[in-house]
């Protein structure tokens, strides 16, 4: 299995973790990822705006790159995967943004949305399987009660992402049963974390915190496992449990070693 | 060459007001074949139809062309005086001048100048009538009822009543439908099982009506008066006749496994079993999915302890041809999955429920016996949230568009139940809108509000989870405070929204019964024709037509048997004689217009054909006339021309259209 891959700019420095395990991860279940040359940050929140092209455009590269190879993007990011799919959903379904972007970076061919963006958990899920993941497992998390923790950009709208069910999903815990662990189901996991509104009000942000946190420790979970930076710093910052990329767990599971400062 | 005879009507000033119809009568004198015109203040009336009965005997007429009102108004009226004046009332043609030109217009000059158009057209299709009979067929005696509801057991008591035969087909172990497993019924509060179960005792020992239980129709074919129906009576692997219902091998049964479909899977049963107790037959079926003779060949407990000997593992499938005069579809509803509401938590917690899991809860038969206890852990509970609209009036493709119409009636009877059988229950009914229209509905859910204490929430849920303490938290917004709440409750009743029956589509495609996108059966009118489909012969009774409650079903029921009464009554079915034709010569049995026929009317035979000096056997189109409504869908449909509708010919039509384009050198 190969896979192009885009990491994202987080995953270069505050969310090094995040993308080293995936990649070691992947080594030991024989998936190929490939960096793609001269990515771009994917815009971050700014894609999302329904007007504006421009800021689309640096996804459109990264997803025209994978397609001229003829495979598909791979995210681990959060965030990365929320917007290269939304512009992908774009790409394939909106007449103006089709134009304009294809007219603007001079595409031949058009690029039409024809990319398969999919993040690790779906490559996990639907490409490799949860069998496999269970075989590569050497130090099992036998007894530990995680929770995962979905957040927003990875269900919603449920429409364009088609993830998981975003009410009440389940990849996460699939997981977290194959790596041996005993998943605790939080019924906060696909709340807000507050996002980036912690950079402006800290009580909201510090109110969702702890709804999450408080409600994890009332299901009995001792772990908080996330796939996004941001919610990673938001749970972090306000909450009073340890918190993991999910990465980082199948690292621990696997039982391959990632010192602190790698 | 016709002699053709034209009246023009004034209709007092309706039509003469903006007509000339002076004018108009003078000018369709010079039209081809127009011998005599008259014109007349009201001629439907007594004096006009005698101006044309005596026009037609002294001007020796053999067609008429009336320039009045719209020939759904007099058509009638005019082709009986054609008749009894002797000519064919086929050569009769009216030229609406009235909805289509006087109403709709105010200058004269162009109103009088259009109704000369109509009439022209008129008198050229005249031209091309050939006189036509109508056909005739028998009626068979006898009706079918698919459904057991209390919709098909009314129709079926009405018609067998009256003293028609009539089946019931009933795909389930026993009649009875939803409303057997109801609790109470609003807004009597009277008991459904009172009421219900006597009208199946009845329905079960009437002379005139025959059940089928635990059967489908597998075929249907024939039209209105002469359906041939092919029934599928299901294996129970119990004989009907032999077994006495004593209970004896539901109570030996060592598989529990099943669970129990009459509780909504609230609690379990045998793998050979009785729905419920007063069921009807009061025959068990065995449940070969659970049965552990049929999955491992090992047990047989239940044939050991049958002091009748009844069980019979070698049963099969029977087939049950018969033949019916009406069909009448009586299929009911069923209530949505509820997968894509995933936010109320159905399928994560055990203490949130359908609104029908709560009937059987607070019912007296049900898996507690009346007592009113959570699932999860058998509670009595304390706080209980009711959500209506879960899937109703949902636009964003997740549910269904539609108001299912009964659920704020029967949450605001569970929220009344509950507080008068517990009144420590605090009890939250959240709604968009409360919608009381019925007699003495509103008075009820008032009542439920004033005099019970309910307390009733205007917003919808956003989202219901648990608290990790056995508590439900659920989330919503109060629209009236403008501000979102969260209530901690033991119990969340879900009003899921109601759909047609799954069996509705397949039996749509059989009967060729049109169907709305929501899978109800269609009515031939929405306002005049409520209880009968668009085809012939087919009745709608009930929820299959729409979302109904039980006053409201019962009385479709019986209109529905009131036009099966009319139509069994007859000895022959008179038939429309402008119906499609084809021409066998032309025919090239390419199977367009079978493809396009809405109703069923078009079959291919193998047909000797004498095409000049070629003789030969060639598949060709044959229309059943009695089917036949003359829509005309196949002749467009048809490639080469051999299609062709009586009454409406290719040529008339093009005469008429040749007739309005004609310049008129003014």
């Amino acid at each position: 299995m190969e896979y192009d891959y885009y990491p994202g700019c987080t995953l270069k420095n505050k969310a090094s973790h995040l993308d080293i395990c995936a990649r070691k991860a992947a080594e030991k279940l024989g998936a190929a990822m490939t960096e793609i040359p001269e990515w771009q940050c994917c815009g971050g929140v700014y894609p999302m705006a329904g007007n504006e092209t421009a800021q689309k455009l640096p996804a459109v590269r990264a997803l025209n790159e994978a397609k001229s190879r003829g495979r598909d993007l791979l995210c681990v990011c959060s965030a990365c995967y929320h917007v290269l799919k939304s512009v992908n959903y774009d790409m394939a379904n909106n007449a103006t943004v089709i134009t304009k972007a294809n007219t603007y970076l001079e595409n031949d061919p058009w690029y039409k949305g024809e990319t398969r963006v999919l993040h690790y958990l779906e490559m996990l899920r639907d490409d490799i399987g949860f069998e496999k993941v269970k075989k590569c497992v050497e130090k099992p998390l036998t007894g530990k009660k995680i929770a995962s923790y979905y957040g927003c950009l990875l269900l919603r709208p449920s429409k364009i992402m088609k993830f998981d069910n975003p009410e009440n999903p389940s990849v996460m815990e699939s997981l977290i049963k194959a790596l041996g662990g005993e998943p605790v189901i939080d019924p906060f996991r696909n709340e807000c974390c507050g996002g980036y509104v912690s950079a402006e009000d800290t009580e909201l942000t510090e109110k969702k915190v702890r709804d999450i946190v408080e409600s994890v420790k009332a299901h009995g979970g001792e772990m908080i496992v996330t796939a996004c930076p941001l919610c990673m710093y938001n749970l972090k910052k306000y909450g009073d449990l340890p918190v993991k990329y999910f990465t980082e767990l199948i690292c621990e599971a696997f039982g391959i070693e990632v010192l602190e400062d790698d | 060459m016709q002699r053709i005879g034209v009246f023009v009507c004034w209709c007092g000033s309706n039509i003469a007001a903006t007509v000339d119809v002076k004018k108009v009568a003078e000018e369709l004198k010079s039209e081809p074949g127009v011998v005599y015109s008259a014109d007349y203040q009201y001629m439907c009336s007594e004096n006009g139809q005698n101006l044309i009965k005596s026009a037609i005997k002294d001007y020796s007429l053999t067609g008429i062309v009336v320039c009045s009102c719209s020939p759904r108004m007099h058509e009638a009226t005019f082709r009986k005086t054609a008749s009894e004046a002797g000519i064919n009332p086929y050569m009769v043609e009216i030229a609406n001048i009235r909805e289509q030109c006087s109403w709709i217009h105010k200058d004269m000059a162009t109103a009088t100048q259009k109704a000369i158009i109509l009439g022209r057209a008129a008198v050229a299709k005249v031209n091309l009538n050939t006189p036509l009979t109508e056909g005739e067929s028998p009626v068979v005696k006898r009706a079918l009822v698919i459904g057991g509801g209390i919709a098909g057991i009314q129709t079926a008591l009405d018609i067998a009543d009256a003293g028609y035969k009539v089946d019931i087909v009933e795909k389930k172990p026993t009649i009875g439908g939803k409303m057997a497993q109801l609790d109470k019924t609003f807004p009597t509060l009277d008991c459904a099982a009172c009421i219900l179960t006597p009208k199946m005792v009845e329905a079960a020992q009437h002379e005139n009506i025959t059940l089928y239980t635990y059967s489908e129709v597998e075929e249907v074919k024939g039209y209105v008066g002469n359906f041939d129906v092919k029934i599928r009576k299901k294996a129970r692997y119990v004989n009907e006749n032999l077994c006495t219902g004593c209970g004896e091998c539901t109570s030996k049964c060592p598989s529990r496994k099943g669970l129990n479909e009459f509780n909504m899977g609230l609690d379990g049963r045998g793998a050979i079993y009785i729905p419920f107790a007063q069921a009807i037959p009061n025959v068990p079926v065995i449940d070969t999915a659970q049965c552990i003779k049929f999955k491992t060949g090992k047990c047989g407990l239940c044939q050991m302890n049958c002091p009748s000997k009844a069980v019979d593992f070698s049963q099969k499938d029977e087939f049950i041809d018969e033949k019916y005069g009406a069909i009448v579809v009586a299929t009911g509803f069923d209530i949505i999955t509820l997968e894509n509401y995933e936010e109320y938590g159905y399928s994560m917690y055990k203490d949130v429920v359908t609104s029908l899991e709560f009937e059987r809860l607070m019912n007296a038969a049900g898996p507690s016996k009346g007592h009113l206890e959570r699932p999860s852990d058998h509670k009595q509970p304390k706080t209980i949230v009711f959500v209506q609209c879960v899937g109703s009036r949902d636009t964003t493709g997740c549910g269904k568009e539609y108001c299912s119409k009964i659920c704020c009636m029967y949450t605001a009877k569970h929220a009344m139940l509950t507080r008068e059988k517990y009144p420590d229950t605090e009890v939250y009914v959240f709604y968009i809108d409360v919608r009381t229209p019925g007699k003495n509905f509103d008075e009820f859910y008032r009542r439920a509000v004033e005099q019970y204490g309910v307390h009733y929430i205007k917003g919808m849920v956003g989202k219901v989870y648990d608290d990790g303490q056995g508590h439900l938290m659920v989330r919503g917004s109060d629209l009236l405070a403008n501000e979102q709440l969260t209530i901690k409750a033991d119990m969340v009743v879900l009003a899921a929204a109601t759909k047609a029956d799954e069996s509705a589509r397949k039996l749509g495609t059989m009967l060729t019964a049109s169907m709305d996108t929501n899978d109800f059966f269609t009515e031939a009118h929405p306002k005049l024709r409520p209880v009968e489909s668009p085809t012939a012969g087919v009745f709608l009774s009930g929820f299959c037509q729409g979302p109904k409650d039980i006053p409201e079903t019962v009385a479709q029921a019986g209109a529905a048997a009131a036009k099966v009464i009319g139509l069994l009554a007859k000895n022959k079915l008179k038939s429309n004689p402008c119906v499609a034709r084809a021409d066998s010569l032309i025919c090239s049995g390419c199977s367009n217009c079978e493809k396009v026929c809405p109703f069923g009317a078009i079959t291919y035979a193998e047909t000797d054909v004498n095409d000049g000096t070629v003789r030969e056997k060639r598949r060709v189109a044959v229309v059943n006339e009695a089917v036949c409504k003359g829509c005309g869908a196949c002749t467009v449909a048809c490639p080469s021309g051999a299609m062709d509708l009586k009454g409406f010919t290719n040529k008339q039509i093009f005469a008429e259209v040749d007739a309005i384009c004609r310049q008129t050198g003014e």
